[in-house]
């Protein structure tokens, strides 16, 4: 028995080793000469491989960092400006910094603003309904709410929330990699500039139908009544096809067109309440003040409102 | 031994409660919604404006292309608006609303109900008859007619292929034709035979019709060239290419056209059609509908003009029955479930069938099992469960080596799957990732 | 109304679901555990028994507490796995040892895989050949078939005929010698010989063929490919010296042939997707089985042979394909 066992390792042990210096030779042969400012590049890359640059991984992306002259047209969402700069001393070429970004979800109708007129039972991706037919509520345009961009995430950046049935992004966490941008088949996401404190004031909506229509398929869609273009002092905002669009850029966080707008579609994150008119109680001021939807204030905000108030 | 294609298929419970109910002519609607994009192709153009007054057979929207139809009116009245109405695609789309004012027909239309039998025109003047009269495929299909007619240079057709079959479960329009109309659609097969330049005509007809397959005999002794094949009970027998391979033993290659195997294919309707555009000068404004469904009440088959919107249809029916779950425009395999009863019915649809709640929920998911059941199914010779978990992966071009392209979307693989997995649904989106990367690729 | 269903096409179903497809192999076994309880008495049952419950009880522990997910267990493959892992062992096999073999063909066959779809290997013969390697002795000490007064714990065991021909041949007996001494060719058909409890009664084997046929369960390809390759080869072995070879229909109604190629080798997992591929598949365990038997260590071969064989599913799924339609241009 125990002569049996001997066999079987040493037998063993002798395939591996000749496997193992043939793989080396192997290794030595078909070795190919590589730019070593590859790895070097690499080496400082996010090793996320989201392809959020536009390249099949970070390797992929390395090579074309190193191959082309300019690289001004590259850019890694993930790793953001200082990853770049870092890319840039490496290489000697020059880059841009850009503004960092953050995905944000562009529509609001949970059920309870935006009734289901029917039910979908099919495979359970976005992409196949949106082939389907309009959705399982009246507004063609809105979330479906079966989690496609949750699913293409490389960063758990995104999440399902079970009361609204919308996507949810994590501010800290997302990477504006432009995944879920690509994955969603309604464009609801967009890749927005990120403002201090993570402040954020846009249309969440993109239904296109005339305002009436609208309006009947979901309480908080955007109706194109262009009164938030009036209040607007920066000219921040247009409105093309009955939907209003804030420009990230000229935007100045004013929150003016917020309070105009009749169907709340204009979201307000993480701002500090409003200033509270001197005669009201505090109490009672604090529940009237917090805006009709606004979501996802974080603890400091406490903070905020010592300081300001 | 009835022909029959060779590999794959299955065989659905049939379901056709309307088979013996004759063709009634369903009363006009008060208003039409009439989408300009019901044919395979470029929509077409609208040539009418809000309130323009318009004749049954007027043109009001024009062909935007060769792969394009011409679409008529239906009724004559004002129209209303251009607006966007949603239709059988699951989308508001924009639509001609007329409102109906009596039923006033363009004066060329010949209303007479005598046969017409012989073909005055030469095979040009029918193909632009057939186009001006915006035939298109009343299988379903909805491939405008004219484009199947012209020939390219250098193919040859040789024979002519009527689809009779109507392998889906439930519809019983085409047998109704078959029985009702024979000779008119007989006729109409030889002006198609004209205009193709060909001697032969095959009709296949299921053999779950055979008063149609006998009626049908009877008539065509008078035609020469036309036979009728009765096929074997078995789904997709209807599917074009299991049809020429059932009847004429030929195998259309992977990414062909029929016409590629010398054979072009026509549906029965669409034969009836050409007749009545050719020989009465009536353009495609009405179709036969068959309405039907478990709990429908008087399950039925109706001619109705295009946009009548589907509830009129319904309620003729005896109403819509308590325990609908699902309604859809088409057959059980391959037909669409919509999600209104206001969608108005086109040139493609054969029938609406209302399913029970408790017949429309899908069966309950489990992992693959690998029984190789729907590899046994497929009539492509696909391996579905394959392309289903490529397309999952999103590995397009393993699914194109794995001939996604290939798949006629013919359902039997998801209807057969013992463990409920949706498998078309994810075929089809892997069929139109890769189209998408196909045509990129061209460019 | 309530609201309206929408999904994509089809609409329609066949009412088969991987439950119904299990409970229709169990309902094909039943015969078999007929007979073999007619045989071998209080043993078979115990031994079946015991091996259900085991099976059953370890995927529910492993899924819920070890994958977290939700229990399958009622869609009926743990059950199969267990009367089929109890169809391979003798009915004299104590209740541990079975219960390891439980564990093995659960634990390791099936859900360290992945579960029911993924596993490459049969489960219930992932268990068996373990048990095999790991307790030679008392997997090999078959009962003999005295009817139901079959003591469980101490019944008089025997050999295999099998096992009788393998070593009568190895002594150089002639076969003709050596069939004196084991049950005739009749007596094997409806199972009067020792050997694995389900392995004995070829006519209680075959009506559950007939009965998964009618109820399209199986295809009748992988059954008969083997048995048709393994008839051809002994036949020829046979045909070349009848007194050092057994005849075709011996190797057929001896040892798991029936069972493995009905019930084992049909395994949907584990077998291959295209018919092409299910002859390659079939031919494959018959090939091997005969080498086994005839050439090998071991009398029986055919648990060994659809092992191996299942090893190369994969490969063949990868290269043999089903023919598709229009493949071949037909100007
Ligand atoms: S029919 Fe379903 S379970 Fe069977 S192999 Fe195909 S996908 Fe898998
Ligand atoms: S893969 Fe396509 S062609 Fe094959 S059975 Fe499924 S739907 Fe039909």
């Amino acid at each position: 028995m125990s002569t049996i066992i001997l066999f079987t390792i040493i037998s063993l042990s002798a395939i591996g080793a000749i496997a193992a210096i043939i793989l080396y030779f192997a290794a030595q042969k078909f070795k190919v000469f590589e730019d070593p400012r590859i790895d070097q590049v690499e080496e400082n890359l996010p090793a996320a491989n989201c392809g959020g640059c536009g390249y099949p991984g970070c390797r992929g992306f390395a090579e074309a960092l190193v191959k082309s002259d300019d690289i001004s047209d590259l850019y890694c969402p993930v790793g953001g400006n200082d990853t770049m700069s870092k890319v840039a001393e490496i290489l000697g070429k020059a880059v841009e910094a850009k503004d960092p970004l953050v995905a944000v979800i562009r529509c609001s109708g949970s059920p309870e603003h935006r009734k289901k007129v029917n039910s979908y039972d099919g495979a359970s991706t976005c992409v196949i309904v949106s082939g389907l037919y309009s959705g399982e509520t009246a507004c063609q345009y809105g979330c479906h709410g079966l989690g496609d961009c949750v699913e293409v995430c490389d960063f758990e950046a995104i999440y399902m929330d079970k009361e609204t049935e919308l996507p949810v992004v994590i501010d800290d966490a997302c990477t504006a990699c432009g995944a879920c941008v690509k994955a969603c088949p309604n464009d609801i996401i967009e890749l927005r500039k990120k403002n201090k404190k993570d402040r954020k004031i846009f249309v969440s909506c993109v239904n296109m139908d005339k305002g009436g229509i609208a309006k009947k398929a979901c309480d908080v869609a955007c109706i194109g009544c262009k009164a938030c273009v009036k209040v607007c002092a920066y000219d921040a905002i247009v409105v093309e096809n009955f939907l209003a669009y804030i420009d990230p850029v000229k935007c100045k966080l004013c929150r003016k067109c917020v309070e105009v707008c009749p169907t709340n579609s204009i979201l307000e994150i993480n701002f500090p309440p409003r200033k509270v008119k001197p005669a009201q109680p505090v109490g009672e001021a604090e529940a009237k003040e917090t805006p009709a939807r606004s979501t996802g204030e974080k603890e400091n905000d406490n903070n905020i409102i010592n300081q300001e108030g | 031994m009835l022909k029959t294609f060779p590999k794959g298929g299955v065989h659905p419970a049939e379901g056709k409660y309307s088979a013996n109910n004759a063709i009634e002519t369903l009363p006009l609607p008060k208003t039409v919604s009439i989408p300009i994009a019901q044919h395979i192709g470029a929509p077409s153009k609208p040539v009418v404006d809000k309130g323009d007054k318009v004749k049954v057979g007027d043109k009001i929207a024009e062909s935007a292309g060769f792969v394009s139809a011409n679409i008529h009116s239906s009724v004559s009245g004002t129209v209303v608006k251009i607006d966007n109405v949603m239709d059988s695609t699951g989308y508001k789309r924009p639509c001609v609303i007329i409102d109906v004012e009596g039923d006033e027909w363009n004066e060329s239309i010949d209303r007479s109900t005598d046969l017409k039998k012989e073909i005055s025109l030469t095979d040009k003047e029918i193909i632009n008859k057939i186009n001006e009269s915006g035939i298109v495929g009343l299988g379903g299909a909805t491939f405008p007619s004219h484009v199947k007619l012209s020939v390219p240079d250098g193919k040859k057709i040789d024979v002519l292929i009527i689809n009779g079959v109507e392998c889906e479960p439930y519809l019983t329009s085409d047998h109704r034709l078959m029985l009702e109309k024979a000779e008119e659609m007989l006729i109409g097969i030889q002006i198609l035979m004209k205009a193709l330049n060909v001697n032969v005509a095959l009709i296949g007809v299921e053999n779950n019709k055979p008063d149609a397959i006998s009626n049908l005999q009877n008539i065509v002794k008078d035609y020469p060239g036309i036979e009728v094949h009765a096929l074997k009970v078995q789904y997709p027998q209807g599917g074009e290419k299991q049809l020429i391979k059932a009847l004429i033993n030929r195998e259309v290659p992977s990414g062909g056209l029929p016409l590629d195997v010398g054979a072009v294919v026509h549906n029965v309707g669409t034969a009836l059609a050409v007749y009545e555009a050719v020989q009465k000068n009536k353009p495609l404004f009405e179709r036969v509908v068959t309405l039907t469904g478990k709990s429908v009440k008087k399950p039925s088959n109706f001619m109705v003009r295009i946009g009548t919107p589907v509830s009129n249809l319904v309620e003729a029916a005896g109403g819509l029955p308590e325990d609908t779950g699902k309604i859809i425009n088409g057959g059980p395999m391959m037909g669409k479930a919509v999600n209104s009863l206001e969608i108005p019915v086109v040139k493609g649809t054969s029938g609406i069938l209302i399913m029970p709640a408790e017949l429309s929920k899908r069966k309950k998911e489990s992992n693959c099992i690998r029984c190789a059941k729907c590899v046994s199914v497929c009539p492509q010779g696909l391996e579905p469960y394959l392309l289903n978990k490529l397309a999952l992966l999103e590995k397009n071009d393993k699914l194109e080596a794995g001939g996604v392209m290939d798949c006629i979307e013919c359902g039997s693989c998801s209807y057969t799957c013992p463990a409920g997995l949706p498998l078309l649904d994810y075929i089809r989106l892997g069929k139109s990732r890769v189209s998408q990367i196909i045509r990129s690729r061209k460019q | 109304m309530s609201k309206i269903t929408i999904s994509p096409s089809p609409h329609v179903y066949e009412d088969t679901t991987v439950k119904r497809l299990m409970f229709d192999v169990v309902i094909a076994m039943l015969p078999v555990l007929a007979i073999s309880i007619y045989f071998f008495g209080m043993g078979a049952i115990i031994v079946t028994l015991t091996a259900v419950v085991s099976c059953l009880a370890f995927e529910w522990l492993i899924q819920k507490y070890m994958l977290k997910q939700e229990p399958s267990i009622t869609d009926g493959s743990a059950l199969v796995t267990g009367i089929l892992l109890a169809f391979n062992v003798p009915t004299n096999l104590p209740i541990w040892i079975i219960i390891v073999g439980s564990l093995v063909a659960i634990g390791v066959g099936k859900m360290s895989f992945g579960g029911l779809g993924n596993n490459p290997f049969n489960p219930a013969l992932v268990g068996r050949v373990f048990l095999l390697i790991s307790f030679p002795v008392q997997m090999t000490s078959w009962p003999v078939p005295t009817g139901f007064s079959n003591s469980y714990t101490d019944a008089v065991t025997g050999a295999t005929p099998l096992g009788v021909m393998k070593e009568g041949i190895g002594a150089g007996e002639s076969v003709s010698a050596i069939m004196d001494k084991i049950p005739s060719h009749m007596e094997m058909f409806y199972g009067h010989m020792g050997g694995s409890m389900g392995e004995i009664a070829a006519v209680a084997l075959l009506l559950g063929f007939v009965y998964l046929l009618i109820r399209k369960v199986i295809t009748w390809h992988i059954p008969i490919s083997i048995i048709a390759t393994i008839t051809i080869f002994t036949g020829i072995l046979w045909m070349i010296n009848p007194e050092s070879n057994a005849d075709p229909l011996f190797h057929l109604l001896t040892g798991g042939v029936l069972l493995g190629a009905i019930f084992m080798a049909t395994d949907y997992v584990t077998s291959p997707m295209s018919v092409k591929g299910i002859w390659i598949y079939g031919v494959g365990i018959g090939l091997i089985t005969v080498l086994i038997r005839v050439f090998g260590a071991y009398p029986e071969g055919v648990s060994f042979a659809i092992l191996i064989m299942n090893a190369f599913v994969p490969l063949i799924n990868m290269y043999i394909k089903p023919k598709r339609f229009g493949e071949v241009r037909n100007d």
